[in-house]
């Protein structure tokens, strides 16, 4: 143990009301929910001290329904293995299941949690890509009430979010998913276990023939935040799948995205693979 | 903070800081079988069952662990007999240094009660998030194969 303990505190308030109370009395304080990203941050001595309200009394933000409308509803708190063995997901959120059995091993994917891969903002993060993908919009919670935000727009910067102080993240909704949407979700890493990503991709597309009639692309670990692939999508959506396009696309990746040099990888390579994995999407996948 | 856990099938209290390491205070309670490797969740030596569930105890705070039921390597054994998968690992050769070996059994634990009768994948998965210098894994995962031979 490095970190001073005596510089922080941390209360597991009774419920969920309680809990946005907390936040809402103590200015700075943060939401905890599994922990498996803040203990790394404390231990290495850089968590910021003060107060921190975990929610391990809070069960209504965990676990998935599937509203009457379709579509499904995820608890902030449902962690990766609840994901995982979710019958829930099946139905058309594959790859949901698949970025959640990529991240980390069975240990981490029992205590992480959805929210916390959320509102822990980082960009090599696997889930955000996909929720993307889906088009997800996400429920803030504060004491002063609840607001819905398009996920695709919650990211506002290196560890900046669209949230308020005393907000949390408290659930995540996907919408139903329409007839004829093809998937396609690779997680690229130093090895298939454990790894944090060199670059993650989430795409759907939905064709008519060779002619592409929507798609929805989104990259981890090329950007700042989790980054949807506006321009790529734009020189794809009303166009003929072919090489041209295809080329047009990839064109427009790779000058949108800003990938960095680091320990895991480099923003050569970052590109490279980006390209490489819209590529196969387009293709592989898209082609059906 | 005084939390009430179960550890290894006995009702007591723990007492530290809400945030300290599940791991640290487990070790300073004498259960020195759970080992610390790597302190962030990579390596798993640190990994106990939390109502049955594996996590690493260097990232889940003591706050968590009220009112849970713990089990750590000392737990797995009754007090003569090794329970078949340590069996599995001293016979086929799945320990050798020994640090990541409580993970390994606690990590193999929870897969054979959820996959009794597992496949070399599913082997493979579980043990993913746990480290192991020495072996080369291939007689790990022979243990593993070995206590799930031994479970049926």
């Amino acid at each position: 143990m490095t970190a001073s303990l005596a510089n922080y505190e941390l209360v597991t308030p009774d419920s969920l009301a309680e809990v946005l109370d907390d936040l809402a009395a103590h200015p700075g304080a943060r939401p905890f929910a599994g922990g498996t990203d803040l203990m790394v941050v404390l231990e290495a001595g850089h968590l910021p001290a003060g107060r921190y309200v975990s929610m391990a009394n809070c069960p209504q933000l965990r676990g998935m329904e599937r509203p009457v409308a379709g579509g499904l509803v995820i608890g902030a708190l449902t962690t990766f293995t609840e994901i995982r063995e979710s019958e829930a997901i099946d139905a058309g959120f594959g790859m949901l299941k698949q970025a959640a059995s990529d991240t980390g091993g069975v240990a981490t994917q029992n205590r992480g949690t959805i929210g916390g891969n959320i509102a822990n903002a980082s960009p090599a993060a696997d889930t955000p890509p996909v929720l993307i993908a889906y088009d997800a919009a996400l429920e803030l919670l504060s004491s002063a009430g609840s607001r819905r935000v398009p996920y695709a727009a919650f990211h506002r910067g290196y560890k900046e979010m669209d949230l308020q102080p005393g907000e949390i993240v408290a659930r995540i909704l996907l919408p139903a998913r329409g007839v004829g949407w093809r998937d396609h979700f690779r997680k690229v890493g130093t090895r298939r276990a454990q790894a944090i990503s060199k670059v993650c991709f989430a795409g759907s597309i939905l064709m008519d023939g060779a002619r592409i009639l929507d798609v929805r692309i989104a990259l981890g670990s090329v950007a700042p935040t989790v980054v949807r692939a506006t321009a790529a999508e734009a020189a794809l959506r009303g166009r003929t799948l072919d090489a041209q396009t295809v080329a047009a696309a990839i064109d427009a990746l790779t000058s949108a995205i800003a990938p960095i040099d680091d320990i895991r990888s480099t923003a050569r390579y970052r590109t490279r693979v980006a390209a490489n994995l819209l590529r196969e999407f387009l293709t592989q996948r898209a082609a059906g | 903070m005084r939390v009430a856990v179960t550890l290894n099938g006995r009702p007591l209290w723990l007492d530290g800081h809400p945030m300290a390491r599940l791991l640290d205070v487990l070790r300073a309670s004498g259960m020195t079988g759970t080992k610390e490797g790597c302190g962030e969740g990579e390596c798993g030596a640190c990994a106990v069952l939390l109502d049955g569930r594996l996590v690493n105890s260097c990232l889940t705070p003591l706050a968590h662990a009220e009112g849970m039921s713990i089990t750590t390597i000392e737990g797995v054994a009754t007090e003569s007999t090794l329970h078949a998968i340590q069996s599995a690992f001293l016979e086929c050769g799945g320990a050798q240094c020994g640090i990541c070996t409580p993970g390994m059994v606690l990590a193999a634990y929870e897969l054979l009660w959820r996959h009794p009768d597992p496949t070399e994948d599913q082997i493979r998965i579980a043990l993913a998030g746990n480290l192991c210098r020495c072996t080369g894994y291939m007689r790990i995962f022979a243990s593993v194969l070995e206590a799930a031979r031994k479970l049926r």
